[in-house]
């Protein structure tokens, strides 16, 4: 199994998330992350969707999308120089005594703090998936009390 | 021109070429019936149940082309479609529903006769539309037949809320459409037809195998060039039946293959080096165990919906497009392959494994009745069948001559199809001899829809195959439960065993609604029964019983590959 990233432009109507999740799910194929936002064109959105697969199963995925009628075009960056970003929002429970350490490992992954309370720090971090991942390893070492991710976005290089 | 939403959709319908619709009323249709009431250019279908209604409109698309269009209320209406929307998604064939909807100011309030029927058969259309906006009425009418009839057919539902239809608008119907993610035109790959012929000319051992999507675009003609120029054998799928000759006489023709194929069509597709597949997408029950289905070959496939290439089976060279119009641009290129040896082996083949059954002078054996309906008809009715036994037999034994004269329900397999889709079909060919070959459990399931065909004066011929059994159920509980038949006896029955009585009486029922009736009980009855009921000017049933636990054979058992049958071997 491998992931995959694929970009999916659709119209912006009501209903077409609907109609790709059904997909996925009636099909049996997994969606590991997926982000939806309109584009610069206000009729369009994009959607990045990350897939869980072989092969055989991205290229069914791929098909079954572009037969929709809602889907406009859909790319696979899998394989191609692109751009990514996720953000999460990481809210963990340290007292004062571990706080400094908490902003130091935030600071490394150039992560923002957000918010402090006597019990929580709340962190931002921003990066390909690999980086949010490995933030939140390392946070793992503390008490994380809740989070938030967005999915991956993607776009092609140049 | 400002008009109302309803005057909307029926101008629309007429400028789509529409001159039937199969439908119901109910509460906030009304303004449509309404409309509908004076329109002389429309002839509307009254039916009983709006199954009924989405099944005659598919049978009427499969028997004509066009697309058929059935119209259902909200909520129930709309629901009582689905099964039928089902049927027409898994078989390609263009029908668009049109369902009424509460107001748009009621919708999301759990308001009477409210469904989410957008919701319901997003997987189940090719696309569907709620109507929002009486202006965009004419737009979705043009996109609906668009997608519904281009590309992969397939049905289309518009939902429209109550107010739409009463509310006004300027109607002018588009000329364009435009679709920016939908673009069912392809350009045929030149360089994959070129492959394809330099993987026909190597092969010792070619067939083709085609479906329905030969017949959904009208490529009978090329199919039947394509076979004779190249002498490359050919074997069909249950969808595909009619689009070559049934004639097993025909050294170039196999019947049908699959779970009920013949010895001779399963054992040509494994023994193959080279299987070309045409508008056929290797459903199960033509593949059997896919890991042994034509283990040794090379495939060839030839289909407009790139989701069906590779889907199933890896193919070497997939050809996007039209069997129509890749047939012809392989036509140009084909020359008549050397493969006498082949030929010679399926010929031996055919000689010792005929398809064919026990005869019986004191029981009727239904493939008899499906022969002599044959013969009487001389292969040339449309025949519509319900889901079973009976449909198997009526595969096998009816010799179709002409695409477009098999009805049948071929993947969703739904019974209680064939009695609607026959009306459908003889409304949209009026000249034909139309049947509905039936089971006695399958008539049962839209049985109200006789009241339909005559009071619109529809001359269909219903032949039920009565066992008294839900026969291929009872075949399999035969086969592979030990005999235990479970609620399968249609009979009053006390634990599944028989009490001899059989309800309802079906000469009785075709007295009831005004049809001409008669049963049958020896085969020497048959033919004359047969001749009589097609020389009756009206709908008629004829109620044949016949051999109880008849099976249908050959048979490849689930999950077993093409080559291990049972029954009908030599």
């Amino acid at each position: 199994m491998m992931k995959y990233t694929l970009s999916v432009l659709v119209e912006n109507h009501f209903g077409v998330l609907a109609r790709v999740a059904g997909l996925f799910s009636a099909r049996g194929f997994n969606i590991s992350s997926l982000a939806v936002a309109e584009t610069e064109d206000p009729t369009v959105s994009i959607m990045t969707i990350v897939v869980d697969g072989d092969d055989r199963v991205i290229d069914q995925v791929k098909k079954q999308l572009n037969k929709l009628v809602d889907v406009i075009k859909v790319k696979d960056l899998t394989e191609q120089d692109y751009v990514s970003r996720e953000l999460a929002l990481i809210k963990v429970e340290v007292d004062a005594s571990k706080r400094r350490e908490v902003i130091e490992i935030a600071d490394v992954f150039k992560g923002r703090v957000v918010d402090i309370a006597h019990e929580a720090i709340t962190i931002e971090v921003t990066g390909d998936t690999k980086k949010v991942d490995a933030i939140i390893n390392l946070l793992r070492a503390y008490d994380i009390k809740e989070m938030a991710r967005t999915g991956k976005v993607a776009l092609l290089r140049g | 021109m400002i008009l109302n939403g309803a005057r909307i959709l029926i101008e629309s319908l007429k400028k789509e070429g529409v001159d039937t619709i199969f439908g119901y009323p109910g509460g906030v249709v009304i303004p449509l019936f309404d409309e509908l009431y004076d329109e002389k250019d429309i002839r509307l279908i009254q039916v009983r149940h709006e199954q009924g209604a989405a099944h005659a409109a598919d049978g009427y698309a499969r028997a004509t082309g066009k697309v058929g269009v059935c119209l259902a209320t909200s909520g129930p209406g709309a629901t009582n479609l689905v099964t039928g929307i089902a049927t027409a998604y898994m078989d390609s064939i263009p029908i668009v529903a049109l369902t009424g909807q509460v107001s748009t100011s009621m919708i999301g309030s759990d308001a009477f006769q409210e469904a989410d029927i957008t919701g319901i058969t997003r997987p189940i259309t090719k696309h569907n539309y709620l109507v929002k906006d009486t202006a965009d009425l004419a737009r979705i009418v043009k996109e609906a037949f668009y997608i519904a009839s281009t590309g992969r057919p397939g049905p289309v539902l518009i939902d429209i809320p109550k107010d739409v239809f009463t509310g006004k608008a300027d109607f002018e119907y588009p000329e364009k459409i435009e679709l920016r993610g939908y673009n069912p035109k392809v350009k045929i790959h030149l360089g994959q037809v070129k492959k394809a012929i330099a993987l026909m000319n190597e092969a010792k051992r070619p067939l083709i195998y085609f479906g329905g999507g030969v017949v959904l675009s009208n490529a009978s003609r090329e199919l039947i060039d394509f076979v004779r120029l190249t002498g490359i054998p050919c074997t069909s799928t249950l969808m595909g039946l009619g689009a070559y000759p049934s004639d097993l006489n025909d050294p170039l023709y196999l019947g049908m293959l699959g779970m009920h194929g013949t010895v001779f069509a399963n054992y040509a597709v494994h023994h193959s080096d080279l299987i070309i597949a045409i508008g056929a997408r290797f459903d199960d029950r033509v593949t059997g165990r896919i890991d042994e289905f034509a283990k040794d070959a090379r495939f060839i496939h030839i289909d407009i919906d790139p989701t069906s290439i590779s889907k199933n089976v890896v193919v070497d060279v997939p050809i996007v497009g039209e069997a129509k119009s890749v047939l012809k641009e392989m036509i140009k290129e084909v020359k008549p392959l050397k493969i006498e040896p082949w030929l010679d082996q399926i010929k031996k083949w055919k000689e010792e494994n005929p398809l064919t059954y026990q005869q019986d002078d004191k029981l009727i054996k239904p493939q008899f009745v499906i022969q002599k309906i044959s013969e009487i008809t001389k292969g040339e009715a449309i025949i519509a069948t319900e889901v079973g036994q009976h449909q198997m037999w009526v595969a096998q034994y009816y010799n179709f001559k002409y695409p477009r004269t098999l009805i049948t329900s071929g993947g969703l397999g739904t019974m209680g199809f064939g009695l609607p889709a026959s009306i459908g079909a003889k409304i949209g060919r009026g000249k034909e001899v139309v049947f509905d070959i039936a089971g006695d459990g399958s008539i049962q399931m839209n049985i109200q829809e006789l009241a339909t065909a005559i009071c619109n004066d529809v001359n269909i011929k219903i032949v039920i195959m009565n066992n008294s059994y839900l026969g291929m159920v009872r075949q399999w509980q035969e086969l592979f439960y030990k005999k235990r038949y479970s609620a399968v006896l249609l009979e009053k029955h006390d634990h599944n065993l028989s009490t001899g009585k059989y309800y309802p009486d079906f000469v009785k029922i075709a007295d009831a609604y005004g049809f001409w009736g008669k049963r049958v009980s020896r085969p020497d009855e048959v033919e004359s029964a047969i001749k009589e009921m097609l020389e009756y000017e009206g709908p008629a049933i004829l109620d044949v019983l016949i051999s109880k636990e008849e099976n249908v054979y050959p048979m490849v058992p689930p999950g077993a590959s093409l080559t291990q049958m049972i029954g009908g071997l030599a």
